[in-house]
């Protein structure tokens, strides 16, 4: 089993309203990055791959990608920048993105855990 | 302005049912995304970082009221409430949702808009002077050529998949504010000796990776031959370009490569084939387009109004708003008024539904029903008689769209940049936010003077770093963002590429190089007249370097 | 397995494809390589029996056959990508710059959504593989536009009064 130098997760845009989403621990796409799951060993990312290019093809996401993340302590930190815009939102309105539902996040993330 | 014939309206009609169509079948997943991809791009939507986005044409940046309502209305119906105005006379929303998308551009086609070919490669929306028809030093307004190329170059069967995106400015005065030598194919109105309309072409002009000048391919072309011209390039263009590699596919790179003079010779031969042909223009149908664009009915007023000049000395922000934002149009007692977008600390070229129903209520009581939207990323009122002048400031002024810096360094173009865009390498919203807070002191803006500020977030250079004064090229460098300057870029007449000055900056530290830069010019310039262009010009870029990297120099 | 349509209606293709070193088979249609057309074009216009065709990449050009179309009556022109446009100008200079009145045959990636913009640049005929293409052209839908802002390649549709670069199809 070839564990992967850096922890990843699989991330897209929702076909229909373009949201960004990451692959979630039970197998669907989710829309916060908590929720996101983290694959470690090569195996993993096989089938996390799989997984991303079904979604792809039965036009659920658009043009799936692995991203590398940090995870610390359960947090799933996408290591990138620009992944980490993704995740929030713009930086310099607050009011909009996933950073303005965070507590809508915050309580999936409960559900979740 | 130009209005739709039924033909037009047919036109489009059957251009959003059909999109509507296509999205179904993605949706249906009859359409992979490969496929789908091209076809969305064809009508200007993009799949960004948070969502999708559509970029709408704003055709040679003229628009009335009611599509400014419009646009208004999409924004808080389908959208978050704003919109953002490009460096291209278009505008962005950037939260639509795929299926929303049809019935937006059907919104769109009741007030004679649409988004087709505002991305692809393709021809783009045709851009031209926002000043037109109102400009004082105008030869001949730009835009009935400017509607003649873009109704050409709609679903042109044969120039739908160039090698790469293809970009037409048209002017009609000497001075360039379209930055048209920047474009794939630059047009200049001129008139001839005999006052015959013509135009003077440029071709392979550009920015992004490799920016280059347009080179001037035709002194004197006829009027009447204007679409077998722009025909022939295209052809030449679409046979000989590369594809080998995205980076190297525009035109420029094509007339770099091969050399003006026999670029020329392989346009002159297409061109003389096929000039007598078909898209000749007759003179009653360009005479018939250009009807659309007569001028307004104006009031014979006089040159000056007592009552503003008044109203300047009892309000001193109302002067300087005047001083700055109002220029010299072709009637006299009119003026055209600049709407900057740039309010301290704001995006560049955003504006919400409720200021967008603001300038389209200006645009209708004030300025014969006219708006623009200037590449510098600002509205424009192009006919506003002066002694409404105040009633059209206090009711900017209410709005938070009254900024008296139209043309001063806090007059910022930059792009949406690594906070929305899929392609960008850095943010450049928060650093035109904090430049603009640096500068916000209106004494310093004035006493600088004359100052253009242009921001990039990736090389492909949608914020126009090349030709800014002072140009910011935002790259990452190892996961940081890093911020490249060059000086001396200029996008009128007397264009001219910036040279880059030297090792790039962090995110915390460019503010300070730009203040830098700045107070080397206020410091070295000869009067407050010698702008910092000029002083530039004259002065080379080592004072600016010593300043900029004093511990290197000393070493 | 690809489908051809001609003129609209699916075609038993008989021509003979031609490339490398096979030897071009007398007394067939044929449609030949550029290399091999280059190779042999004394040999192949002066042929007894037997149609020529020839075959250009994208990166071919035309001129490097302009010189023989008298005897050539099919070229096919590829779209090695949905996203390749070359061919678009080809067929066109084909019929508007040398008059050509052979069949002009798309092959490669083509989909139904560029069809009418083949059709009205030059081309009479479809090698399609994408399936549903296939079965749009079947269908006879090309989902193009019935309007057009310019004029186009062998025109009948009526002219826009007012415009003179815009057409209506008949």
């Amino acid at each position: 089993m070839t564990t992967l130098k850096t922890p990843i997760a699989f991330t897209a845009n929702n076909l229909l309203d373009g949201e960004a989403v990451w692959l979630g621990r039970n197998g669907a796409w989710v829309k916060s990055v908590a929720s996101a799951n983290v694959f470690s060993t090569e195996d993993e990312r096989k089938i996390a791959f799989e997984a991303a290019a079904r979604a792809d093809q039965e036009n659920l996401v658009v043009e799936p990608y692995e991203i590398e993340v940090a995870f610390e302590s359960g947090q799933v930190t996408p290591l990138k920048f620009r992944e980490r815009i993704r995740a929030t939102g713009p930086t310099m309105r607050l009011d909009l993105g996933k950073q303005a539902e965070q507590s809508a996040a915050v309580e999936i993330a409960a559900a979740a855990a | 302005m130009y209005r739709y014939d039924e033909f037009d309206r047919e036109f489009v009609a059957a251009r959003v049912a059909q999109f509507r169509d296509q999205v179904a079948r993605r949706v249906s997943g009859e359409l992979s995304e490969d496929n789908f991809k091209p076809l969305r791009l064809h009508n200007g939507v993009y799949l960004q970082l948070h969502a999708y986005m559509l970029r709408v044409a704003v055709p040679y940046g003229t628009l009335n009221s009611s599509q400014m309502r419009m646009l208004a209305h999409i924004a808080r119906k389908y959208d978050r409430d704003y919109g953002h105005f490009t460096t291209r006379q278009n505008i962005q929303f950037n939260w639509p949702k795929l299926a929303d998308i049809p019935d937006i551009l059907e919104d769109l086609a009741s007030v004679e808009m649409h988004a087709i070919q505002t991305s692809g490669n393709c021809i783009r929306n045709v851009t031209a002077d926002h000043f037109a028809g109102a400009s004082a030093d105008e030869v001949a307004d730009p835009r009935p050529y400017a509607e003649i190329l873009r109704q050409w170059s709609t679903i042109h069967p044969e120039f739908l998949f160039l090698p790469r995106k293809f970009k037409i400015a048209v002017i009609g005065s000497p001075s360039d504010r379209a930055a048209m030598q920047f474009h794939d194919i630059g047009l200049e109105v001129r008139k001839n000796d005999q006052g015959e309309l013509g135009l003077r072409v440029f071709v392979g002009g550009g920015l992004g990776r490799t920016p280059m000048i347009g080179k001037l391919i035709r002194d004197w072309l006829p009027e009447e031959d204007m679409l077998s011209y722009c025909e022939a390039i295209l052809r030449v263009y679409n046979l000989y370009g590369r594809r080998d590699n995205k980076y190297k596919a525009r035109i420029k790179i094509l007339v770099h490569e091969t050399g003006l003079e026999e670029l020329k010779e392989d346009v002159e031969v297409e061109f003389e084939r096929i000039r007598d042909g078909v898209l000749k223009l007759p003179d009653e149908d360009v005479a018939a387009i250009t009807e659309y664009f007569a001028p307004p009915q104006f009031d014979q007023i006089p040159e000056r109004s007592d009552s503003i000049e008044h109203a300047k000395l009892d309000n001193r922000s109302f002067a300087r708003w005047v001083g700055q934002n109002v220029s010299e149009h072709s009637q006299s007692g009119y003026g055209i008024v600049t709407v900057a977008l740039k309010g301290t600390g704001e995006a560049p070229g955003d504006a919400t539904s409720a200021q967008m129903d603001v300038l389209a209520d200006l645009g209708e009581r004030y300025s014969h029903d006219e708006l623009r939207v200037s590449h510098e990323q600002n509205v424009i009122l192009p006919h506003v008689r002066l002694s409404d002048l105040k009633a059209v400031y206090d009711a900017l002024l209410e709005a938070g769209m009254a900024s008296p810096n139209a043309g001063l360094i806090t007059d910022i173009i930059a792009c949406p940049g690594l906070d929305y865009c899929a392609l960008a390498t850095a943010r450049s919203i928060p650093v035109a936010q904090e430049l603009s807070q640096r500068f916000a002191d209106l004494d310093r803006q004035n006493d600088i003077g004359e100052l253009k500020l242009k921001i990039s977030g990736c090389i492909n250079a949608c914020g126009h770093h090349h030709v800014g004064h002072i140009g910011i090229l935002g790259v990452d460098r190892r996961g940081e963002e890093l911020y490249q300057v060059t000086l001396g870029g200029s996008g009128d007449e007397q264009a001219a590429v910036g040279e880059i000055i030297g090792r790039g900056f962090a995110a915390d530290e460019i503010t300070n190089a730009v203040e830098t830069i700045v107070d080397t010019y206020l410091s070295r310039r000869l009067s407050d007249d010698e702008t910092f262009l000029d002083a530039y010009r004259r002065l080379g870029p080592q004072p600016f370097k010593d300043a900029l990297y004093p511990a290197k120099e000393a070493a | 397995m690809s489908t051809l349509f001609v003129d609209g209606a699916v075609h038993e293709d008989r021509w003979v494809s031609v490339d490398g070193e096979q030897p071009v088979p007398e007394g067939e249609d044929v449609i030949v390589s550029l290399a091999v057309f280059e190779a042999q074009s004394h040999a192949l216009v002066t042929r007894n029996a037997g149609r020529l065709g020839v075959y250009l990449e994208a990166g071919d050009q035309i001129e490097a056959i302009a010189d023989h179309l008298d005897h050539i009556v099919l070229v096919a022109l590829d779209f090695p990508s949905f996203a390749d446009g070359r061919a678009f100008s080809k067929a066109r200079l084909l019929r508007d710059r040398y008059q050509f009145e052979g069949q002009i045959r798309a092959t490669g990636d083509i989909r139904i959504d560029q069809v009418s913009h083949m059709r009205r640049s030059g081309f009479d005929a479809f090698q399609v593989s994408h399936q549903p293409t296939i079965d749009s052209l079947i269908e006879d839908k090309d989902s193009g536009l019935d309007l057009f802002y310019q004029p186009a390649v062998g025109d009948s549709a009526e002219r826009i009064a007012g415009k003179n670069w815009a057409r209506r199809a008949l």
